[in-house]
């Protein structure tokens, strides 16, 4: 029968992936944004889970939450990176730090 | 068995999904996985009985945050090649790492104990009511707060992302709120219908 630590172990897999991804891709602000998208998600089924496996609720609302937060993120994100490209012509991350205009 | 069967199907195409949104050469590609993993993961959670939040991984994700990726990825004309100069080289590292944090995970997750509140291991009481139903009742009562600072941030969200992006264009004639408000009746235009041969009085 399909456990708590079926659903904690595909999290943790997912979770792991997502850092991974931002490992792999440290130039690409798109899908560094992407593999946060995956982490959030693997902390949702980890929420949804345990909310599930003890019959409370509040995991379900806190995975609500959680997701209010990443669409709000990503749309911030995602702008950020649309003001970045206009000035820059690249979104390469590696020289973000040069703040100047 | 059959929703072991669908456990395992939701996790293994997910996971994979995972998989391929890192690996893809092409962004769009990422994309696309994405929002399967997505589908898959909302799969997940009907299994444990979250209807409502399945739904809304469905509707917030792939209907809304996905396209706007799309959306960003499509519109911008980036060389995509040249940002994955450094793949092969953090490949190694980044594997080292991710067994690393899994295996802590993993650890972790096996030395779990339940505190004295949560040893029950029961499964949970079969639900009398609705999910959607339960979660609304707890949402506008217990959460209410917590719930308008979520809108809150939403609109902060909107408002800031509208802010950004906004460019004000020199080509256009844009309104002129302050000259519309100052207008008065006399500085206006009336139709008349004089008569034939009276002429018009100014």
């Amino acid at each position: 029968m399909i456990g708590l630590g079926h659903f904690l172990t595909v999290a943790a897999i997912l979770f792991v992936l997502g850092v991974l991804g931002i490992f792999l891709n440290r130039r690409n602000v798109i899908l560094i944004l992407m593999a946060i998208e995956l982490i959030l998600l693997a902390v949702n089924i980890n929420l949804v889970a345990f909310s599930a496996y003890l019959g409370d609720l509040v995991g379900q609302v806190m995975a609500m939450f959680v997701l209010t937060v990443a669409a709000a993120e990503a749309a911030i994100g995602l702008a950020i990176l649309v003001i970045f490209f206009r000035r820059r012509g690249s979104i390469a991350v590696d020289d973000v730090n040069r703040m100047h205009g | 068995m059959i929703a072991l069967i669908a456990f395992y199907l939701f996790a293994t195409v997910m996971l994979a999904s995972a998989v391929a949104v890192i690996f893809a050469r092409n962004p769009v590609h990422s994309v696309l996985w994405l929002i399967l993993a997505f589908f898959n993961a909302a799969g997940l959670m009907l299994l444990v009985g979250a209807e409502f939040i399945a739904m809304l991984l469905v509707i917030v994700y792939v209907g809304a945050v996905a396209v706007l990726f799309l959306f960003v990825v499509m519109m911008l004309d980036i060389d995509f090649a040249q940002l994955r100069s450094g793949f092969t080289k953090n490949l190694p590292f980044g594997i080292i790492i991710a067994f690393v944090l899994l295996a802590e995970i993993i650890l972790a997750v096996s030395a779990w104990k339940a505190g004295p509140v949560l040893t029950t291991g029961a499964p949970a009481p079969e639900a009398v009511e609705p999910n959607i139903v339960a979660l609304g009742q707890v949402l506008y009562s217990r959460f209410l707060f917590p719930f308008e600072i979520a809108g809150l941030i939403l609109l902060v969200a909107m408002i800031g992302a509208i802010v950004l992006t906004h460019r004000s264009r020199g080509d256009v004639r844009g309104q002129k709120i302050s000259k519309q408000v100052d207008r008065r009746p006399e500085e206006a235009i009336k139709l008349e219908n004089p008569e034939v041969g009276g002429g018009m009085k100014l």
